[in-house]
């Protein structure tokens, strides 16, 4: 069993996020994590290993310092790594999703893998696109993955319930919170992880080239969300405190 | 070059040859978040379970931590450990210790209890009992102090006497105050033979013979187990003896070293984390309308607070670094403890340094805390009780401050330092001290780099002195070696400072400014000492006109510009704000 998983680094969950001078998000001295949802989607790939024999390559897009992310991967027990740099500042998830479809079809598969989303954009498009341009099943927002005679069976949130799914492998799905519970990374693994390959690839090693991969979404700006305005205790008895709320909400805050 | 044990003291060294966290590499990063998570997420959550000692509680956690390698950096790949090397060892160390008394377990299991038997253990002994230590399986527990003993050790009186078919060691005595004796399976203990011979020996807790005392009520580290090992005739095999009859005193002076320099492992990473605590704390609390954080007495603590750890974590990875290069190569247990004990000053000092600046900065946490830090629902009361004992365990801070000078009175005897040759060149150069300060090269902190080296020489003529007056009886003169000790200590610690803020100048001046800063707060606030210590000897040594012209050079040796601190700590305070944690 071939499992790719395709995974993120993005911002610790407690980082602060701010603008720098030219309006875009400053990454400066901000300390960096795998994107949880791809824990959830590694950690996967290495029980279905541990069930069924296999390899794992985890596969991310990005620059240099995402190799960190990678070899944590590796350290958790995945057996080699890819990095595509694609050498751009602007990138969307069309470019994004272009290049993982491209470094993917590389490599022997039968499941894919990934977050559902990532903690920093939130896009949660990037493994459906992929899937598409692969031309595979997709399976969204997993928390249960059983995989038995060449077919996977998963259970995936639904509005106010679940659904399971079975689907003919190869397939693509995407990890949601509760799928399981990600090891650390153990000390032999951490010092296992160093002998593992990472290979590193450019879009001209994928045989891509800028235009072809070229963000069709930009960004115009960036903006923090503004602080929260002190709240109002409306005093008195019931009766009166709800018709002046009643009447506050429409005439001071024109909400209905 | 490897610098010398002591050598810091009367030379220079360059910033390239000193280790720095910023030279942590990609697997020592690892292993300090694997640390952070496994506690945040397995052992903070029971941490009022384990202050209360519930039963079976810190075995889980520790075979869980087995389970990731985590009790085994120390031992070899052959008997079941990781073998991640004394730097990764002291990683886990600083990244577990907000693990609080599970750290202080977790410290007992795998320093002074699996150790001796890595070290000094036969290879029966080291098949039989570290696969099981790697894993948790087992745990260790290291019985040195008697009622009678403490310090000094070696006055123990517990006693061991071959029986009479040869097969067994008998036991008798009691040990005081043995961490992880509640649940701890093996115990490595000292006993004299025959009243004479101090030996080492691993005992197993189904040893006939042996007891446990009752559960010590402590200050602080309570979820630690603490008790009394009491042996009535205690049948212990012959085969069990650790190391060579008669030569216990070898492993423990040893494993003492080791113990020191992972304290200061542990307590640095304590203090970073009443930083961010304090920090967070402070940013939260209103009071006049306003976050405490934004008040100056405030700023003013959290930037000491920092700049002081800032210190110690210095202090503790220039030692790591310097243990780490010194062990290369070296695989049995004698030739590495000899290894260790050549920087046993530096082992020493990082002890004393590193938990008085931990009893600083958990006293400042809880008064920035303000009522609430005396409230147990909040962190700082814990941190205040439990940094406690950081300067009374692996000998006192003040056995260890007579260690600093006695051993290297020790390594000047023996030839291996040039202390005596340095004592007397300083006599000649003394009147025209100018000279002997380098010349400026455009780097950062040259100032204080020429005021260091003149206090170096303030050492050595408070030093020198008190050698040529007391000579064999220096011993005895304990004022003076304590003033001897501070200066060494703080020397070791500015100097620490200092090369660290250049080394990562030389890689990025950028990176270097908030290092820099620090390294001043620290310097100027701890400066002043040096004169009142240099007054102070000189007062006891000499006497009329000699002492006025002793004093003259002291204010000489220890004259500095002040520098305008407030603005400094504002500084550095606006970047603990900003990162909501300790910087560097």
């Amino acid at each position: 069993m071939n499992i790719v998983v395709c995974m993120k680094q993005t911002f610790d969950t407690e980082a602060k996020i701010a603008l720098d001078a030219n309006g875009k998000i400053n990454k400066q001295g901000v300390s960096l994590i795998m994107n949880p949802y791809c824990e959830f989607a590694v950690e996967e790939a290495l029980r279905i290993k541990e069930k069924h024999g296999g390899e794992v390559t985890v596969v991310s897009v990005g620059g240099p310092e995402a190799q960190d992310a990678l070899r944590q991967a590796l350290a958790m027990g995945a057996d080699k790594a890819v990095l595509v740099d694609p050498g751009m500042e602007e990138v969307d998830e069309f470019t994004t999703a272009t290049i993982l479809a491209k470094a993917i079809s590389g490599l022997q598969y039968d499941i894919v893998l990934g977050g559902f989303r990532a903690i920093d954009d939130g896009s949660a498009q990037v493994a459906g696109r992929v899937a598409e341009i692969l031309g595979l099943p997709v399976v969204n927002v997993v928390t249960k993955l059983e995989i038995a005679d060449g077919k996977a069976t998963a259970t995936k949130e639904i509005e106010g319930g679940s659904q399971v799914l079975e689907v003919a492998l190869p397939a693509v799905f995407t990890a949601q919170k509760g799928l399981n519970e990600p090891r650390y990374p153990s000390m032999k693994g951490i010092m296992q992880a160093k002998k593992k390959p990472m290979e590193k690839k450019t879009l001209a090693d994928l045989g891509l080239d800028a235009g072809q991969v070229a963000p069709k979404v930009k960004a115009l700006s960036y903006f923090l969300p503004s602080a929260r305005a002190a709240g109002k205790i409306i005093p008195g008895e019931p009766a009166d405190a709800a018709r002046d709320l009643v009447k506050a909400l429409r005439e001071e805050a024109k909400v209905i | 070059m490897l610098q010398k044990g002591g050598a810091f003291l009367l030379e220079s060294v360059n910033p390239a040859d000193v280790f720095t966290p910023e030279d942590f590499t990609e697997e020592h990063r690892m292993i300090a978040s694997t640390c952070q998570d496994f506690i945040e997420k397995e052992v903070r959550p029971k941490n009022e379970e384990i202050e209360a000692q519930k039963e079976g509680l810190m075995r889980e956690l520790l075979l869980k931590a087995g389970e990731l390698g985590l009790l085994s950096a120390d031992i070899e790949e052959e008997y079941g450990g990781a073998e991640l090397g004394k730097l990764a060892s002291i990683i886990i160390t600083e990244n577990i210790s907000y693990g609080g008394s599970f750290a202080l377990g977790h410290g007992a299991h795998t320093g002074i209890g699996s150790l001796p038997i890595v070290l000094f253990g036969n290879e029966d002994q080291k098949k039989k009992y570290l696969p099981k230590l790697a894993s948790g399986e087992w745990i260790a527990a290291y019985a040195l102090t008697e009622p009678g003993a403490g310090s000094d050790a070696l006055a123990a009186k517990t006693k061991a006497v071959l029986s009479e078919d040869g097969k067994y060691y008998i036991l008798n005595g009691e040990k005081m105050f043995i961490t992880n004796a509640g649940f701890a399976d093996l115990f490595v203990t000292y006993a004299k033979i025959d009243g004479e011979k101090f030996t080492a020996f691993i005992v197993e807790k189904n040893t006939p013979g042996f007891s446990l005392g009752a559960e010590e009520k402590k200050m602080g580290i309570k979820g630690s187990s603490t008790r009394s090992l009491i042996f009535e005739d205690a049948k212990v095999p012959v085969e069990n003896v650790l190391g060579e009859i008669g030569k216990g005193h070898v492993i423990a002076f040893n494993i003492l070293n080791i113990g020191r320099f992972k304290l200061g492992a542990g307590v640095t990473g304590s203090a970073k984390k009443a930083i961010e605590l304090s920090v967070k704390y402070a940013l939260q609390r209103q009071q006049f309308k306003t976050p405490i954080a934004k008040f100056g007495m405030i700023q003013t603590k959290l930037a000491q607070m920092n700049a002081r750890t800032y210190a110690s974590e210095s202090v503790q990875y220039r030692l790591g670094g310097l243990i780490e290069e010194a062990l290369q190569g070296k695989k049995s247990g004698p030739e590495i403890g000899k290894a260790i004990e050549e920087y046993a000053i530096e082992c020493s000092i990082s002890k004393v340094f590193g938990s008085e600046v931990l009893d600083y900065v958990a006293d400042e946490m809880v008064q920035i805390h303000g009522g609430y830090g005396y409230i147990q629902e909040y962190p700082a009361e814990q941190f205040y009780r439990d940094s406690r004992i950081n300067r009374i365990f692996e000998g006192t801070n003040e056995v260890n401050r007579l260690i600093i000078p006695a051993t290297l009175m020790r390594k000047a005897m023996k030839g291996d330092l040039p202390f005596m040759q340095a004592a007397q060149a300083l006599q000649k150069e003394i009147m025209d001290l100018k000279a002997t300060v380098p010349e400026d090269d455009g780097k950062p902190l040259y100032t204080e780099r020429a005021m260091l080296a003149l206090v170096k020489k303030l050492f050595l003529m408070i030093a020198g002195q008190a050698a040529m007056k007391y000579m064999q009886k220096l011993a005895e003169e304990q004022e003076l070696i304590q003033i001897m000790a501070d200066i060494a200590i703080e020397i070791y610690a500015m100097e620490s400072c200092i090369l660290r803020a250049m080394k990562a100048w030389e890689r990025d001046p950028a990176s270097a400014e908030p290092k820099i800063e620090l390294t001043l707060a620290y310097i100027y606030d701890k400066w002043p000492n040096f004169e009142k210590w240099g007054r102070e000897a000189m007062c006891y040594l000499a006497t009329g006109d000699m002492l006025a012209t002793q004093l003259a050079i002291v204010r000489r040796m220890t004259r500095y510009v002040p520098i305008d601190m407030i603005s400094l700590r504002r500084k550095i305070c606006s970047r603990i704000i900003d990162k909501e944690n300790y910087v560097c």
